[in-house]
């Protein structure tokens, strides 16, 4: 286990390098200049600025640079924002944002689960229709616009609960059931599907012939099978909330990392997209990650690490 | 003997969307306490329908007891709610299936699923059950049980597992088995091993048991009697020595021939000609007359009356009554 660990930190490294690599010619390839839009700058207050960014010297040089400074964890000044850090930006942005999608990504994988139990053992009758039809909605509803929805009747029309702004419990409600309800179908279609396969096999024959209760044969004998296919999907789902993420903070006006990361690309600030970047996507290497231990522990045929001797 | 199981006049019925398939239609046999009783027949005669009847596991809808009963220690189990059910599941009355590799849950070690039953029906702490299953997993010859028990289903070989299925059967002490094809999945070696082993089980345990097979090799080396089934009727049933020695039913005679023989030089392979009636119509007289070489007119519109031929020995035969002369018998 412990070599497995290794090496896959390592091959984690890799592929974090690779991202930041492309993201650092791409941006630098883009055409135009963080000071595209100053007005009133004149020509040298321009060429100071350039120069205080290192921005004069050649792309590769600035390359090595940057690397250096993100072994140190240090993602540098903003270019927009002065006198703030990347690393002030996301210290602020990342908690908020951390929590909606980790209490959506919870919310959606229980209720998901719990619907498509439900959907699999009534197969065919009134409540798996029902729930399959909220999960087909769930999925064909951008949830953009499943946000704006929710504003508008619950928010404005019935007034329970706050527009916007991220304050206390009330304020998280509809912007987690707007980003939730997407993956919930697809987890609740998924569970259903492999629930139904699962409950054909045998041994939940042997299970009920030992006597035992409905709810330990779905819970224990059939439900840890079933849920192998649902965690495959669960590093896309939760890539998925990462970047819905932003949208919704958006519209929700949550003052998470989404705004910093769609501003900062908008402004050319090369160290806040350099530092964003960076951020979600070593938190997405994380959670997939995640996703193939939690396989090992659910699958017991499927080894981390290299076999060992019977 | 004391019987210990009475199965009596048991129809079952599935719908379907081609209409109701009355895949049992009127058996009747008892199991007396310590004896192994074989069900014997070929593919969709009914005997695993039988089996699973008796477990209350016919999966309803669509399938359904529509007639009869099945008396175990005083209660007739077709009647019983699945509740009441659930408790005579496991613990009086078990369960082995076919196959062993599909039989076991791959995602629980088989020290869980073994000591669950026991758990589930005595309430015994975990320590207990734990003692309990490594006595069973050595009656069930598993080497070096206590670390067997972490491990998994895909650790271990086919026959291991048949005999891991067999101790998740046993651990409650139950008064009957039902083995559904316990071999038929397994290599021939590993097939004489299981059969030893059952044989071995009964010994020591006192088990009735119920064999479902359609492997008259694995009937004659661990049934005590023989019911032979065909079209979801039992059509002849008796002692071992008595099916095999003196066979009256057609069909049973038929079977016997087409069991290879190695014994005899040259011996010829019989097959019986002809497929199983149709279930969804079946037939008012015989089940088995558009195959036998024997049949008469009225084979074709009544069923037969049961004739006694010894004391056990009983089949259901138009041949044995006392106005069919074998001149009367119209080959076809």
């Amino acid at each position: 286990m412990a070599t497995y660990l290794i090496k896959r930190f390592f091959a984690m490294i890799v592929t974090l390098w690779l991202i930041i690599t492309l993201t650092f010619f791409l941006m630098h390839a883009l055409p135009g200049s963080p000071f595209n839009d100053e007005r009133n700058t004149s020509e040298a207050v321009q060429k100071n600025l350039i120069a205080h960014f290192n921005l004069d010297q050649p792309v590769s040089v600035q390359y090595i640079e940057y690397l250096k400074s993100i072994v140190q964890f240090d993602f540098g000044p903003s270019i927009k924002k002065s006198s703030q850090t990347v690393n002030d930006l996301l210290g602020r942005g990342f908690p908020v944002s951390f929590e909606l999608g980790m209490v959506t990504l919870v919310v959606a994988i229980i209720s998901g689960i719990l619907l498509g139990i439900v959907a699999a053992l009534k197969h065919n009758g009134v409540i798996d229709y029902l729930a399959m039809t909220i999960a087909v909605l769930g999925i064909s509803v951008p949830n953009f616009v499943l946000a704006t929805m929710l504003i508008q009747q619950v928010a404005v029309n019935w007034e329970l609960l706050p527009v916007a702004t991220w304050k206390s419990w009330k304020h998280m409600v509809l912007p987690t059931l707007a980003l939730a309800t997407g993956p919930m179908a697809i987890i609740a279609r998924l569970t259903r599907s492999s629930m139904l396969e699962v409950l054909t096999q045998d041994y939940i024959l042997t299970a009920k012939a030992k006597g035992l209760t409905p709810f330990k044969i779905v819970f224990k004998h059939a439900l840890k099978n079933a849920l192998l296919p649902v965690v495959t999907v669960l590093g896309a789902l939760a890539a998925g909330i990462l970047t819905g993420t932003f949208v919704i903070e958006k519209i929700f006006a949550i003052p998470g990392m989404g705004k910093y990361f769609v501003d900062s690309i908008n402004n050319r600030d090369y160290p806040v997209i350099m530092g964003t970047t960076i951020f979600y996507s070593a938190l997405l290497i994380f959670l997939l990650f995640l996703v193939d231990v939690a396989y090992g522990i659910l699958d017991p045929r499927i080894k981390l690490h290299k076999k060992e001797g019977r | 003997m004391e019987k210990i199981l009475q199965v009596k006049n048991l129809h079952v019925s599935f719908r379907t969307y081609g209409g109701e398939v009355k895949a049992v239609r009127g058996v009747t046999f008892d199991l007396h306490k310590g004896e192994t009783i074989a069900i014997v027949g070929e593919s969709g005669c009914g005997k695993s329908v039988t089996a699973k009847s008796i477990m209350g596991l016919i999966p309803n809808p669509p399938g359904k007891i529509t007639d009869g009963k099945i008396l175990f220690k005083g209660k007739d189990l077709a009647k019983l709610p699945d509740r009441e059910l659930r408790k005579i599941r496991g613990a009086d009355i078990s369960m082995i299936f076919q196959d062993p590799m599909t039989a076991l849950n791959p995602t629980l070690t088989i020290g869980e699923q073994i000591m669950e039953g026991i758990i589930q029906h005595h309430k015994i702490a975990r320590s207990n059950a734990r003692k309990k299953a490594l006595e069973i997993l050595e009656l069930v010859g598993i080497p070096s049980p206590k670390s067997r028990l972490k491990q998994y289903p895909h650790q271990f070989s086919g026959g291991m597992r048949q005999r891991i299925v067999i101790a998740l059967a046993l651990i409650c002490e139950p008064e009957v088995m039902i083995a559904d094809e316990p071999t038929t999945a397994l290599d021939v070696t590993i097939q004489a091993q299981i059969l030893d082993l059952f044989r071995d089980i009964q010994k020591k345990t006192g088990v009735s048991i119920i064999l479902i097979t359609h492997d008259l090799g694995v009937v004659a080396q661990v049934a005590d009697r023989v019911a032979v089934m065909y079209g979801g009727k039992i059509i002849e049933t008796g002692t071992k020595r008595e099916i095999f020695y003196e066979p009256q039913h057609p069909y049973t005679k038929g079977l016997l021939n087409s069991v290879p023989r190695i014994d005899i030089e040259d011996a010829e392979l019989v097959p019986i000609a002809g497929t199983p009636p149709d279930l969804f119509a079946p037939p008012a007289g015989c089940p088995f007359v558009a195959r036998c070489g024997y049949a008469m007119e009225v084979c074709d519109r009544i069923y037969p009356t049961q004739t006694l031929k010894g004391n056990e020995h009983q089949v259901y035969c138009w041949l044995q009554d006392a106005r069919a002369k074998t001149s009367f018998a119209t080959k076809r």
